[in-house]
């Protein structure tokens, strides 16, 4: 077939039409050939504009907390340490949450079509921009989560995680809205890659005598394993680059604290807040830090393609 | 005898029961903020909805009871998704074409789209930040620094992986038989791909461009540094070189202000954008799933 095909496309052709021809597939190269022009443009811009900073504080602005445009000294480990806590805290919760609502659509428990309405309202809870998840976690989840956070800090005070006084907004707050926004992606490729474990499978599965559970625990979950932790490695990279829900609700401040419900600070919520403002050698620094957030989303999202290509399917 | 009758007590139904029901939780607390948000966003925003909302500039925040409209915000978010859509679709449109029906499959076509699949994933304000670098502090575009066509640019990156991958995979699917009869009555390689292959993905590219339009206008972090923000109508097209407002941007400014009157315009800038974003996808859901009933091909 593909011979036919080159076959064709080398026939001879003459004056205008040929070279219209000649245009029209170098425009279309020319043009797919931006996506690699803006991505390494991209990382050459941050690279380039943050070498000052880098330069000045090397390696040590990556776990030094100091953030003081007036004595010019800059470290984004609050940032850092937040990005990371933020993301991961909240694909804990999503993960469980996320691959059991996607169970719950791909197995028989319910109707198919009350099964279909919850699957497609989940995929729209993705469409929401996340300025108004922001403004909704401002006003309704935060007096609502109020009285929990005094609770967590009575009874749970001596763990290091609750150890302050919950004042407004902090970083659970954060790492509940994160959860929010990632409960659509991971369920929806949860979803897709448990549709795609063949029937034989099940069916195989049941005929040895297995239960409803034990089939999903040992067979299907396992055959769909790769897909699953992709969703969940696409999942990480948008939480740690989430900027305005996080921003409008983590209460931006850099005083490290390991506490989750004290106010902290995010990369991308800290370029949010400050870089309207910043200038000189604090603009080279807050380069830095989306340097670092760059590099970050860049090894989860290479290493997600990496594992779909690797432990894909093969069935 | 009794064991081919199904046994309650069994340890694995009793187990079969518990995990079903944490099952049915996970997807009651995945749906329940759902229906919360939405349920809240339309009856808290869809109250504030006036007449003057959409024809009056809003006023600078302050101790004024009366807080003014959106209109320069609702038109900004049209001008700048507009100006995003103007250079994403044609790049993207272009680069799937030649993705898939060009490439063979080699190394360069293998890093493009390996290239869109990261470009996908980079952070919304990263976008925001190189565009920043590259044209704000630069002063490239006729000496403006801000501008509603900075904002757009920034934008136009987050769409341009959508369009790409749509393109790509709408135009993978169009049998190969329809590009043969093409070829084979004597069309050159454009004509096939301007009239049958690229009209028969249609409709497939078209929702995901649409989908990838509507994500887009609801973006802010990349127009927080970009296009900033504009109390003023929109009158001439030299606007579209000074700040410009956005809905997204709105929201993000007024929730954070102390005082009622701008939280509440806020609140019915999320109602306008929430209920846009949320038809066209349902209106492309709908439309996406009549196209797979009545495939011609």
């Amino acid at each position: 077939m593909e011979e036919k095909l080159t076959l064709f496309k080398n026939r001879k052709r003459f004056g205008i039409e040929k070279n219209i021809d000649i245009i029209f597939k170098n425009t279309a190269l020319v043009l797919s050939s931006f996506v690699a022009i803006i991505l390494l443009g991209i990382i050459l811009v941050v690279f380039f504009q943050s070498f000052e900073s880098f330069s000045r504080y090397g390696l040590k602005f990556l776990i030094t907390s100091e953030w003081n445009p007036v004595k010019d000294e800059y470290g984004a480990f609050t940032a850092i340490y937040g990005t990371l806590v933020t993301s991961f805290l909240s694909l804990l919760i999503t993960i469980p949450l996320g691959v059991g609502t996607a169970i719950f659509i791909t197995e028989d428990f319910a109707p198919k079509v009350f099964r279909e309405i919850i699957g497609s309202f989940v995929e729209l809870l993705a469409a929401i921009p996340s300025v108004v998840l922001g403004l909704w976690a401002i006003f309704v989840m935060e007096p609502f989560f109020r009285a929990f956070f005094v609770f967590l800090h009575n009874f749970f005070g001596w763990i290091p995680l609750f150890s302050t006084e919950p004042t407004g907004r902090n970083s659970l707050l954060a790492i509940l809205i994160l959860v929010v926004m990632l409960l659509p992606i991971v369920t929806s490729i949860a979803r897709d890659s448990l549709n795609q474990v063949p029937k034989k499978l099940r069916n195989a599965a049941y005929g040895i005598g297995a239960s409803r559970w034990k089939t999903i625990f040992s067979v299907i979950l396992p055959a769909a394993l790769s897909g699953i932790m992709a969703g969940i490695l696409l999942a990480l990279g948008r939480a740690m680059g989430e900027t305005m829900a996080v921003t409008m609700i983590i209460g931006n401040s850099n005083a490290f604290s390991w506490s989750l419900l004290s106010p902290g600070y995010t990369i991308s919520s800290m370029l949010a807040n400050q870089f309207g403002e910043a200038d000189g050698s604090q603009v080279s620094s807050l380069f830095y830090a989306a340097f670092v957030l760059m590099i970050l989303s860049l090894v989860v999202n290479i290493f997600a393609q990496w594992l779909v290509k690797k432990f894909s399917l093969k069935y | 005898m009794n064991s081919l009758y199904y046994q309650k007590r069994l340890s694995r139904n009793i187990g079969d029961k518990f995990f079903t029901s944490l099952s049915v939780i996970c997807a009651l607390i995945a749906i329940l903020p759902l229906i919360f948000l939405v349920t809240y966003i339309l009856y808290k925003g869809g109250s504030q909805i006036t007449p003057e909302l959409f024809t009056l500039e809003p006023n600078p925040p302050g101790d004024d009871l009366d807080a003014g409209g959106i209109n320069p915000a609702l038109i900004g978010t049209l001008i700048i998704t507009t100006i995003a859509s103007i250079i994403a679709i044609p790049v993207g449109v272009g680069g799937g074409i030649y993705l898939a029906e060009y490439s063979k499959g080699g190394a360069f076509s293998r890093f493009i789209r390996f290239g869109v699949n990261v470009l996908a994933g980079v952070p919304s304000i990263i976008a925001g930040v190189f565009i920043y670098a590259l044209i704000v502090s630069t002063k490239i575009l006729f000496g403006s620094m801000y501008s509603g066509l900075a904002g757009g640019m920034a934008l136009s990156i987050l769409m341009l992986p959508t369009v790409i991958k749509t393109t790509d995979e709408g135009l993978k699917l169009v049998p190969n038989e329809l590009r043969y009869a093409s070829l084979g009555v004597g069309a050159s390689m454009y004509t096939t791909i301007l009239k049958v292959t690229l009209p028969s993905a249609f409709r497939s590219i078209a929702t995901g461009v649409v989908l990838g339009i509507a994500r887009a206008a609801g973006e802010t972090a990349p127009l927080i540094f970009t296009a900033l923000f504009s109390y003023y109508y929109i009158v001439g097209i030299e606007d579209l070189f000074y700040e410009m407002g956005s809905l997204a941007v709105l929201i993000y400014n007024f929730a954070l202000e102390p005082y009622d009157a701008q939280n509440k315009l806020a609140w019915a800038a999320s109602f306008i954008l929430v209920l846009s974003i949320l038809s066209v996808n349902i209106f492309s859901r709908i439309l996406a799933a009549f196209t797979e009933k009545t495939k011609r091909v």
